[in-house]
């Protein structure tokens, strides 16, 4: 049987005017992502890779190009459209988490459910509280944003990622902001929700974060310089235990 | 996303910076207190205008001679037809929504009683004079209308006059005063009235038989300064005016085009043209405290600016997960309208406190009314929205990315 193509790009350019210089970030891209790939896309800074998750996000249009998203031609659709589109399809997990301060972690995965008017009160709790499950945050549910730590807060974005059912899940340098351990458990949460089946696209500039997808693909100036396939792929859990034993433990506890 | 998450979100965020929402409210509640509290110094000084009127008595007609204006342009004076006393006793007879009718002759004399003086006005009238302008007899009583006929040398006093001839505390009646040196006798107290409309003394008067005044204090005139009428109730009073205005055409053979040489007013009338000045006032405060609204309604527009660029990124995010514009738009204008609601009921108990305190503390006569305070919520909210809307909608038009970028 064949994959159902989830993304799929063709000719893809953005320029960005500025003022006097025309900034070419993107400049033909042509790649298609089919369901339950895990894709990691790489490259140096200014090679535009950030800008190219940003289009597929729907977050931002290209110049030219045709982007088709689980059969939509974004392209063709209204910024209300776009919207819809967001709510019900992506799944996006930001650098710099991007959770509402002073907003309980609950509330905050519950989120682009208060946009969706299909959705009642009940179902929006069940589903925000099965999410926090899911990364393995069900009793941190209560705390805001600044009572958790960094790793926390990125899982409690995930769960937002997670909790409207999207076709795909796009993270723009997910482990960014995030040391080598909670990068390798951020990791392993999204091993776990691809081997449900679960579509991911990743930017990221490490190398060994790379190696848990099982593609890679990487920009450069605009273009994409190669496609590989990964060989000894790594599975974040195996890569924990090797990790020297740390207080990671004793931080939750203290912070629960 | 529904009402009651926006309300939520909206209340949130307002109360995350408690002391710029209040200063920021401060505007619009200072600005509808004093919209109510100028409104309620207007209305109540209408009131007890319409209240020192309705005193005047009960469905009072007034009668003057001499011409009157027409479009700013005096007759000449030869051309006034005076009044007589035929012409009173006419309208008692044969005008029909007439009730009371008293001719009133007024002179202002000095007056002696022992070893005070004091000047003062003197009415000459009849006994129904009384019954017209509601005044009452304190202590004593009043003279009949054989004695106005005549002439009979009594008098009833005011009691500024009283206090002043006689000194507070003392019984005048029986007792002996001098007008002009003319001997009267004084034979009644009349109860006090207090101020006029016009903030005359009402109380500093001496009331006499009406040909009394006429013959020994006006040079034995028969013409009557003016004639007071009291029509048989309010719904009557524009009808007794026109059958008294009709008899007097026909007496003095005025056609119906020409202005009549004497003037006829209503109580009515009289409240008209007062409240009319008052009205003009009403107008003028309440829009000086419009303004001071509207100032409010800046500053609000100022902090939901300042609110759009600081949540620039929360607004990105929101987008990013599938607000649509018009959520964003709903978002902060609410929080805008709550703003300026919130300012705006605060801002009716100020006013409604600063009233209380204007009547308590300098006793002036202030009334709020329930359509001031309608008409400030309305505008506060008013100024919510619009003033809300610029900010709102430029939050709604940013785009996802721009937002989620912005530093």
């Amino acid at each position: 049987m064949e994959k159902k193509k989830i993304i799929s790009v063709h000719g893809i350019t953005k320029v960005f005017d500025m003022g006097a210089v025309k900034v070419h970030a993107l400049r033909g891209v042509d790649l298609d992502i089919y369901e339950g790939e895990f894709t990691a896309i790489m490259g140096p800074s200014g090679s535009g890779k950030s800008t190219f998750m940003n289009i597929l996000g729907c977050l931002d249009l290209p110049t030219s190009g045709d982007y088709f998203l689980d059969g939509v031609d974004v392209r063709t659709l209204t910024r209300d459209q776009l919207a819809h589109l967001r709510n019900r399809k992506i799944g996006f997990v930001f650098q710099t988490f991007n959770l509402l301060a002073r907003t309980s972690a609950l509330e905050n995965v519950e989120l682009p459910l208060f946009y969706n008017r299909e959705i009642r009160k009940k179902e929006r709790l069940e589903r925000a509280m099965e999410s926090l499950k899911m990364v393995g945050l069900e009793r941190w549910a209560d705390h805001l944003p600044n009572q958790l730590s960094g790793g926390q807060q990125q899982r409690v974005a995930i769960a937002r990622a997670l909790v409207n059912n999207p076709v795909i899940m796009l993270a723009d340098e997910p482990t960014g902001n995030l040391d080598t351990r909670t990068s390798f458990e951020v990791m392993e949460i999204f091993q776990n929700l691809n081997n449900r089946g679960i579509t991911i696209g990743l930017v990221t500039h490490e190398a060994d974060i790379s190696k848990f997808a099982y593609r890679n693909v990487i920009f450069r100036d605009g273009r994409i310089h190669q496609e590989i396939a990964v060989k000894n792929r790594k599975i974040a859990t195996d890569e924990l235990a090797k990790l020297p034993a740390e207080d990671d433990f004793i931080e939750e506890q203290e912070v629960l | 996303m529904n009402y009651l998450n926006l309300f939520i979100v909206a209340i949130r965020s307002l109360f995350k910076n408690k002391v710029r929402t209040f200063l920021t409210m401060l505007g619009i509640i200072i600005g509808v207190a004093s919209v109510i509290a100028m409104l309620a110094i207007g209305q109540g000084s209408r009131d007890s205008i319409e209240r020192q009127i309705q005193e005047m008595g009960s469905n009072v007609i007034m009668i003057f001679p001499g011409a009157s204006y027409r479009g700013g342009v005096a007759s000449a004076a030869g051309t006034a037809v005076s009044l007589e006393m035929d012409d009173v006793n006419a309208i008692r007879d044969e005008c029909p929504s007439v009730k009371y009718i008293s001719p009133v002759a007024r002179a202002s004399a000095q007056v002696i009683a022992g070893a005070n003086n004091w000047n003062t006005q003197i009415y000459g009238i009849y006994p129904e004079y009384f019954d017209i302008r509601s005044l009452k007899v304190e202590n004593g009583e009043l003279f009949n209308d054989a004695d106005a006929r005549r002439g009979t040398k009594v008098c009833l006093l005011g009691k500024t006059v009283v206090d002043n001839l006689f000194g507070e505390d003392v019984d005048p009646v029986g007792m002996k005063i001098r007008i002009r040196n003319v001997p009267f006798r004084v034979i009644g107290v009349v109860q006090p009235k207090g101020q006029s409309g016009m903030g005359s003394d009402q109380d500093d008067v001496i009331y006499a038989p009406f040909n009394t005044v006429q013959r020994r204090l006006r040079g034995a005139t028969t013409k009557i300064q003016q004639i007071y009428i009291s029509a048989i109730s309010e719904e009557y009073s524009s009808k007794a005016q026109e059958e008294i205005d009709q008899l007097l055409r026909q007496r003095k053979h005025v056609a119906q085009n020409d202005d009549p040489p004497y003037r006829i007013r209503t109580q009515q009338e009289i409240l008209r043209m007062l409240t009319s000045t008052s009205q003009t006032m009403i107008v003028l405060l309440a829009s000086i405290a419009g303004i001071s609204l509207i100032v409010g309604g800046i500053g609000i527009m100022n902090i939901m600016l300042v609110s759009v660029t600081e949540r620039t990124r929360e607004i990105g995010l929101r987008m990013a997960v599938g607000a649509r514009g018009r959520d964003i738009l709903r978002q902060f204008l609410l929080e805008a309208v709550l703003l300026s609601l919130l300012g705006g009921l605060m801002g009716i108990a100020l006013g409604i406190f600063s009233s209380r305190m204007f009547v308590s503390l300098l006793n002036w006569p202030v009334t709020v009314t329930s359509y001031s305070v309608f008409l400030a919520f309305l505008f506060s909210t008013i100024v919510g929205v619009f003033f809300g809307w610029y900010p709102a909608r430029k939050a709604a038009r940013l785009i996802p990315m721009d937002a989620l970028r912005y530093e």
